[in-house]
């Protein structure tokens, strides 16, 4: 059952990019384990606003696990210590009464510090740009039924498409790799017919996007996938080497 | 043969005077006519006028100037598109359109803007386009496939939307939203959207509220995801080609008008802190709903009506800011520290039993903890949406559930420690279909829920209570989706839309998508092909410098107050008020009391806020501040709205309005109209306009889910 604990949470502070940053640990009392990781950090921030003190910034929104914006890391693992969730479903069940909770920001390369806990993860959107999608324009589609897709085949790319590009795969990787990121879309759009067509191209496109913006290389220890939210699998890394060698190979 | 030619030639003589004279007289016919028709096109025009200005003074917008095309209904949509003004390619180029949001409204408007050719930039505040809160959405959306063969039509889907808005939608606006329903779905297989298929490889449906044919296309339970995907990997393509300049962490705080026309914005960089100015041929929003007005909903936490508001003080309508949706399968709250609720989809109705207890006092032993749900037999259960409505059973309408549910709640029955909340139970469709085949379905809804309430819903009934959810309310606009300011188009949920007065399930989704890729991309034509004249303007010009000095003073006086109280308490205790006063039950004293309650704490906020830091540099107390001074115009102005409909309807109950057994009634000879509130200045209450809804092609119903 939950009850109320007491807690500690030594938290990362850094006023901005170029400052240096530091820990600083604050007092909680009573928080009911029922409370989200999130929610325990709004009494955290409302308790700082009350001492007319700097809130602590970090990145959320939907607080339903699926819009990809929260991206902390708790006691060493992004999204903290509970397996196939993200951090506004992380709740203080997981803790106990009396623990010092670790929290620090998504740490990697490709990923610099806005403030606090928040970080800048537009590169992710740099490799969508280019080519992390079909070339299709509004209109002028063939029906929606005029290709069947095998079940598996649909079934396997939604479980890759279920990506929500938080990032937590190139924070968790000792590499900073973002290769599990670009898999699960290359993935995702090589296993449909409608996205065969192009896949070569979009496999170097990404891959070349990728390395562009300095996120480090594979070396499978797959530390992605074990802390990914929503469980992409490794496979995805498979298919996106064996997509992108096919593509070289072509040239 | 000299009297034949005598004849002869008197015939001829006969002949060509009756030809003559035939030709004068179709002279001065054609030329009567085409006085008459000069004359009667004067009138008319001077007729239209004239009903024009008496329509405005009268305070009522009529279908001509709601720009309703003539015609049958089903051929109203392909008759404007055959008669409205395009823009040719090279001067697209030279126009530029700003969208504010990256929803499946504002990303897919974006992006096929930018396809076409306009210059586009497109603004949202989270760090990146694909997190916008249509992200969340679970369960699926609708589209008129017939594929299940089934019966389903683009008419029937028109009339199941219609009567479950209850009769206070636009006829013409919502056939046209079923007619593009089916190239949603082309278009989203097309961009890769990974639907559910059959073994055969063809597309799966289920079914949702409100409707007896399956039509609902969906991606597991996260069918909002892969849609925004969908519409954010076209996005990211036109922003790599350069048509699309989008702008990140940004918030619009002003609109820009320049000669009566919108003309750009002001955004606040919430990185940086400083106020930019953009200008843009024609502004887009679609910036989606206001639910968060009462704190608690299933919104994001940084969703809100701010957009709304800005466009609403420059004198665009606020259209039945009343008609707000309350999701009947949410998870409780659970504590004074929640922060949002999360919803469970309605898809989950498919399979799953609503029930409370028969007796008071098992209800008593579930809410003191001592019992479970599963300890209480078969024949204890009260299936209440089955024994108040067999034929649709637990798959009526959203707004029909949510006051079944509180009903039983008030009257004791609720399961949980507060007392508010009822049981979706799967122990049925479990036996019935296996535990694998549930888990399927709805895998990812159930580990959701186990995550939140640490409860294995495999094994025990979940326990669900309504909560805000969506607003059909919204920003009025015309059938080209521009509101009363010229220049100034409103999309998604955003918009008054196409939902009436309760929106069913599955249907934003196909809204969302319907006005951005398949409607705002043609009418926004019609409005900028008399645009290619205008050059791009300067952000230096005086009109830009105002705006961005009102929203400067804004913020500085917001900074200034150095109070006691946190952003955050106020909007919780905003929300507390809307809930109590503006919620499922609404009654003429408790919204008279609501709003002397949320005037009082629009003082409270404006002299006792404390927003720490700076303005320079990120705020995020700031941000909140700035949304919640609207929030607490807006729910105001929904309770204004409220009072103000003396009538139950969908989404909006007023308790007075009500039949024997409980059920909404409509005062349809008083109340067929949208209420569309034009702001009169700060501290002042709006002005009503009224755009009747005549029913033309449909008759009105009572709606009956009960046979």
């Amino acid at each position: 059952m939950d009850k109320n604990i007491n807690i500690k949470v030594r938290v990362w502070r850094q006023a901005g990019p170029k400052a240096k940053g530091y820990f600083e640990t604050y007092e909680l009392k009573n928080i009911f384990q029922g409370a989200s990781f999130l929610e325990m950090m709004d009494i955290l921030n409302e308790q700082l606003i009350a001492e007319h003190k700097d809130p602590i910034a970090f990145d959320h929104d939907c607080r339903e696990g699926i819009c990809g914006m929260c991206s902390m890391y708790v006691n060493g693992h992004p999204h903290g210590p509970d397996s196939a969730i993200t951090t506004c479903q992380l709740h203080m069940r997981k803790f106990n009464d009396g623990e010092t909770i670790t929290v620090e920001p998504w740490r990697s390369h490709a990923f610099p510090v806005i403030k606090d806990l928040m970080v800048d993860r537009g590169a992710y959107d740099k490799i969508m740009q280019a080519g992390g999608f079909i070339s299709v324009n509004t209109g002028g589609v063939p029906d929606a039924n005029a290709i069947p897709i095998p079940k598996a085949k649909a079934d396997e790319a939604m479980d890759a498409a279920s990506c929500i590009g938080c990032g937590a795969c190139a924070a968790a990787c000792k590499n900073g790799s973002a290769m599990l990121f670009v898999a699960a879309k290359v993935s995702q759009l090589a296993l449909l017919p409608q996205g065969k067509v192009e896949a070569a191209k979009r496999a170097k496109a990404m891959v070349a996007k990728m390395d562009e913006l300095g996120f480090g290389n594979c070396t499978n220890t797959g530390a992605c996938a074990a802390e990914c939210p929503k469980s992409v699998s490794l496979t995805n890394i498979a298919r996106l080497n064996r997509e992108f060698l096919a593509a070289k190979f072509q040239d | 043969m000299a009297i034949k030619d005598e004849i002869r030639d008197a015939v001829k003589t006969a002949a060509d005077t009756v030809q003559k004279i035939a030709e004068q007289a179709a002279e001065v016919i054609t030329t009567a006519t085409e006085v008459a028709k000069d004359v009667v096109s004067e009138v008319a025009k001077e007729m239209d006028a004239q009903a024009e200005q008496a329509a405005k003074e009268a305070k009522i917008i009529t279908p001509k100037m709601a720009k309703i095309p003539e015609g049958p209904l089903e051929q109203k949509w392909t008759n404007y598109k055959n008669h409205q003004k395009l823009v040719n390619p090279a001067n697209k180029r030279r126009l530029d359109i700003i969208v504010i949001g990256t929803g499946l409204a504002g990303a897919s408007a974006a992006a096929s803007l930018a396809e076409m050719g306009f210059n586009v930039l497109n603004f949202c505040i989270q760090d990146s386009p694909r997190r916008a809160h249509s992200i969340a959405a679970q369960g699926g959306i609708n589209a008129a496939k017939n594929y299940q063969n089934d019966g389903d039509s683009v008419y029937r889907l028109y009339y199941d939307t219609i009567k479950g808005g209850d009769y206070r939608a636009r006829e013409a606006n919502v056939y046209r939203l079923a007619e593009v329903s089916n190239n949603i779905i082309d278009q989203c297989v097309a961009q890769g959207v990974p639907f559910a298929r059959e073994y055969g490889g063809l597309l799966d449906n289920r079914s949702f509220g409100g409707a007896q044919v399956s039509r609902t296309f969906y991606a597991k339970g996260q069918t909002g995801q892969q849609l925004l995907l969908g519409a954010y990997s076209a996005l990211s393509r036109q922003i790599g080609l350069g048509h699309v300049k989008m702008y990140t962490r940004h918030e619009m705080l002003d609109i820009v008008m320049i000669d009566g026309r919108a003309r750009g914005i002001i955004a606040r960089n919430l990185i940086t802190g400083k106020i930019e100015r953009f200008f843009g041929h024609a502004v887009v929003v679609g910036s989606g709903g206001y639910g968060n007005t009462f704190f608690l909903s299933t919104n994001a936490m940084a969703s809100n009506g701010s957009a709304a508001m800005q466009m609403y003080r420059h004198g665009a309508y606020f259209a039945n800011p009343c008609y707000a949706q309350i999701h009947p399968t949410c998870i409780p709250k659970h504590g004074d520290f929640q922060s949002k609720l999360t919803l469970m989809s309605e898809s989950l109705r498919n399979d799953g039993r609503i029930w409370v207890p028969k007796k008071l006092e098992d209800a008593k032993r579930l809410q003191k903890g001592e019992i479970k749900g599963r300890d209480i037999p078969e024949e204890d259960r009260d299936y209440y949406l089955e024994r108040r409505y067999p034929a649709f059973g637990n798959l009526v309408p959203r707004d029909v559930a949510s006051r079944a549910a509180k009903e039983r709640c008030d009257a004791g029955y609720g399961v949980n420690n507060t007392g508010l909340a009822v049981f979706l139970d799967f122990s049925d469709a479990i036996q019935r279909l296996g535990k694998d085949v549930v888990a399927q379905k709805y895998g990812n809804l159930f580990q959701m829920y186990e995550k939140i309430v640490d409860e294995n819903p495999y094994e025990n009934p979940m326990m669900i209570y309504p909560a805000i959810h969506y607003t059909m309310g919204g920003i009025w606009v015309d059938y080209e989706l521009m509101t009363s300011i010229p220049g100034l188009f409103c999309i998604g949920e955003a918009n008054f839309s196409d939902h009436g007065a309760n929106r069913l399930g599955a249907s934003a989704l196909m809204q969302g998508l319907a006005d951005g890729y398949f409607v705002l991309p043609y009418t926004i034509q019609n409005y900028l092909s008399d645009q290619i004249g205008v050059k791009r303007m300067s952000t230096d010009r005086p009109e830009f410098e105002e705006a961005e000095k009102r929203v400067q003073e804004k913020i500085d006086r917001l900074m200034k107050i150095q109070g006691k109280r946190s952003v955050d308490s106020i909007h919780k205790e905003l929300g507390l008020i809307m809930w109590d006063f503006v919620g499922m039950g609404r009654t003429k004293e408790g919204l008279q009391e609501g709003m002397q309650k949320i005037k009082a704490l629009k003082k409270e906020f404006w002299t006792n806020v404390y927003i720490p830091g700076t303005t320079d540099g990120l705020n995020v107390e700031l941000e909140k501040a700035l949304r919640l001074s609207d929030f607490l115009e807006i729910g105001y102005l929904m309770a204004l709205d409220a009072l103000n409909r003396e009538e139950s309807c969908g989404g909006h109950f007023r308790e007075e309005y009500q039949t024997e057994e409980g059920e909404a009634l409509r005062q349809d000879d008083k109340f067929s109209y949208a209420a569309c509130w034009h702001y009169m200045g700060e501290n002042q209450d709006p002005e009503l306009i009224k755009e009747p809804l005549d029913y033309e092609f449909t008759e009105r119903k009572t709606r009956n889910y009960k046979s």
